[in-house]
């Protein structure tokens, strides 16, 4: 049985639906919330500010550096015991490797600049959603940056290449590829690829071409998000 | 005490004119807001907003071995994470003596209340019951996280609803929708003295000048089910008399937004 008709009634490439929003917690140098299906995150960016200890201070360029966490509440089964597991801190240094190519920070020698992704809930792809969500947050936050990143999964359910996995599909019954991606639209390149599952090269590489329409799109969403709050009043939004 | 303190000196000369840092009334709460099911994994959640403060509380519901003292009594946790997405104050890492404080004082609320009966989250004496675990982590610190807390986890065990039970195994993919056995709303305030002066919901600037400050957790019909003092400076049998009667006022405010 081919895999035709997707759990939640998407189409194929269809990502589940988004809400971006640039600016939502005010101690922040800047934030991102970033809402995907029933996954949502949020993003905190502190800084450029002194990096302590000192011994990892760099002098030729500020450091990136990010923490991803899920709230003890926000897995699908039990509670997840608070604190960085393994899983996190994987997390936290991917998302790390995924923004690090458009952001500048020769400008802020020895300062850190930090970024915090927070999830309340998840329903699988939140170190994509964390990424969009850092990325906008970052822009907020005024850091020279060459690009926004996007990211969202693409993978194979049964032999069928489908776009933004959820819990379901991540769980099905049968062959399943999941493959997170953060991709630089300006440069066509990917800053995060991991992969769980089995696949063919050439699956993988159509897969990729197919993921690129939707990262397109979320870029536009999470310069939606940048633009509303930027906006000056009586200005249209295009 | 921080006698040389130029922000608390700022503050104390204000509210000599009867001012607060955002022009708000000594007694005078900022809007509050609730928002419940803020969290689909979450068994019961709530999102909590006192002025630009901003906490979410999460309940997560299992089945565990009862503690062998109360072999017929379920289980409740409180635990806060104040986490560094929220200010520039909080670091990553275990919880410090801040947090400590919050999730006990809130745990101490909910427990000497008796909000929750736990005798009726005993499934076999002895051998199993559930256990609720609060979680309340901070999305932003915009002062007075005590409140917030205490609200955001009474209003996500309001929200809360069982999971399926099949005796062996708890199903988190199917939600029941019985509530849990909850009778009460036990509230904390926090009551901030500063100089002569005594405020109700205070900014994080104002947090950090205070001299004492008294979180009174009340039920619906005004009895004090936990006190909580903190600062430097003692208190006198008057500044406690004048402090509940602020926290029992605001108390019936907050509870009117649940």
């Amino acid at each position: 049985m081919a895999y035709t008709k997707r759990l939640d009634g998407r189409k194929q490439k269809e990502f589940r639906q988004i809400t971006a929003k640039a600016g939502v917690i005010k101690n922040a140098d800047g934030s991102a919330y970033f809402k995907i299906g029933n996954t949502v995150a949020y993003a905190a960016v502190y800084g450029p500010r002194e990096l302590h200890p000192k011994f990892m201070q760099d002098p030729s360029t500020g450091i990136l550096r990010c923490n991803y966490n899920m709230m003890p509440f926000a897995g699908m089964g039990n509670r997840v015991r608070p604190g960085q597991n393994r899983r996190a801190k994987e997390i936290s240094m991917v998302t790390q490797k995924a923004l690090l190519p458009v952001v500048d920070l020769k400008e802020f020698p020895n300062a850190v600049i930090d970024v915090f992704v927070e999830l309340p809930q998840t329903d699988a792809g939140s170190r994509c959603a964390g990424i969009c969500a850092a990325s906008i947050a970052l822009a907020d936050a005024g850091i020279p940056m060459k690009d926004l990143v996007s990211a969202v999964s693409v993978g194979t359910v049964d032999g069928t290449i489908v776009v933004d996995l959820d819990y379901g599909e991540e769980a099905y019954d049968g062959s399943v590829a999941d493959i997170p991606i953060a991709y630089i639209p300006s440069t066509e390149e990917i800053s995060l690829l991991q992969m769980d599952g089995e696949i063919t090269k050439e699956t993988l590489l159509e897969a990729l071409e197919i993921g690129k329409i939707a990262w397109h799109e979320i870029i536009e969403i999470q310069k939606n998000a940048l633009k509303e709050k930027y906006k000056v009043s009586g200005e249209e939004n295009e | 005490m921080n006698k040389k303190n130029p922000v608390r000196e700022h503050i104390l000369k204000s509210l000599q004119l009867g001012m607060r840092p955002d022009g708000r009334a000594l007694e005078q709460y900022r809007n509050v807001e609730v928002t419940y099911g803020v969290s689909k994994t979450a068994e019961g959640s709530a999102l909590v907003k006192i002025g630009d403060t901003e906490v979410i509380a999460g309940a997560k519901l299992s089945v565990e071995v009862p503690f062998p003292d109360t072999p017929d009594e379920g289980i409740i946790m409180v635990n806060a994470e104040l986490l560094p997405l929220s200010s520039p104050r909080f670091e990553a890492g275990p919880p410090g003596i801040e947090a400590v404080e919050l999730a006990r004082v809130v745990d101490r609320g909910l427990r000497e209340s008796k909000a929750l009966d736990l005798k009726k989250l005993c499934i076999k004496k002895g051998e199993k019951v559930w256990a609720v675990s609060v979680d309340i982590c901070t999305i932003n610190d915009a002062g007075n996280l005590f409140d917030a807390a205490g609200l955001a986890a009474i209003a996500a065990l309001q929200d809360a609803v069982f999971p399926s039970y099949d005796g062996t195994e708890v199903d988190y993919d199917t939600k029941t929708t019985e509530k849990l056995p909850l009778s009460k709303t036990p509230i904390p305030i926090t009551v901030l003295k500063i100089g002569d002066y005594f405020i109700v919901d205070a900014l994080q600037e104002e947090m950090a000048s205070v001299d004492s400050r008294l979180t009174v957790t009340t039920t619906a019909d005004g009895t004090i089910c936990s006190l909580q003092k903190g600062g430097d400076v003692a208190i006198t049998l008057a500044d406690i008399d004048k402090m509940i009667t602020l926290s029992l006022v605001q108390a019936k405010m907050l509870r009117k937004k649940l």
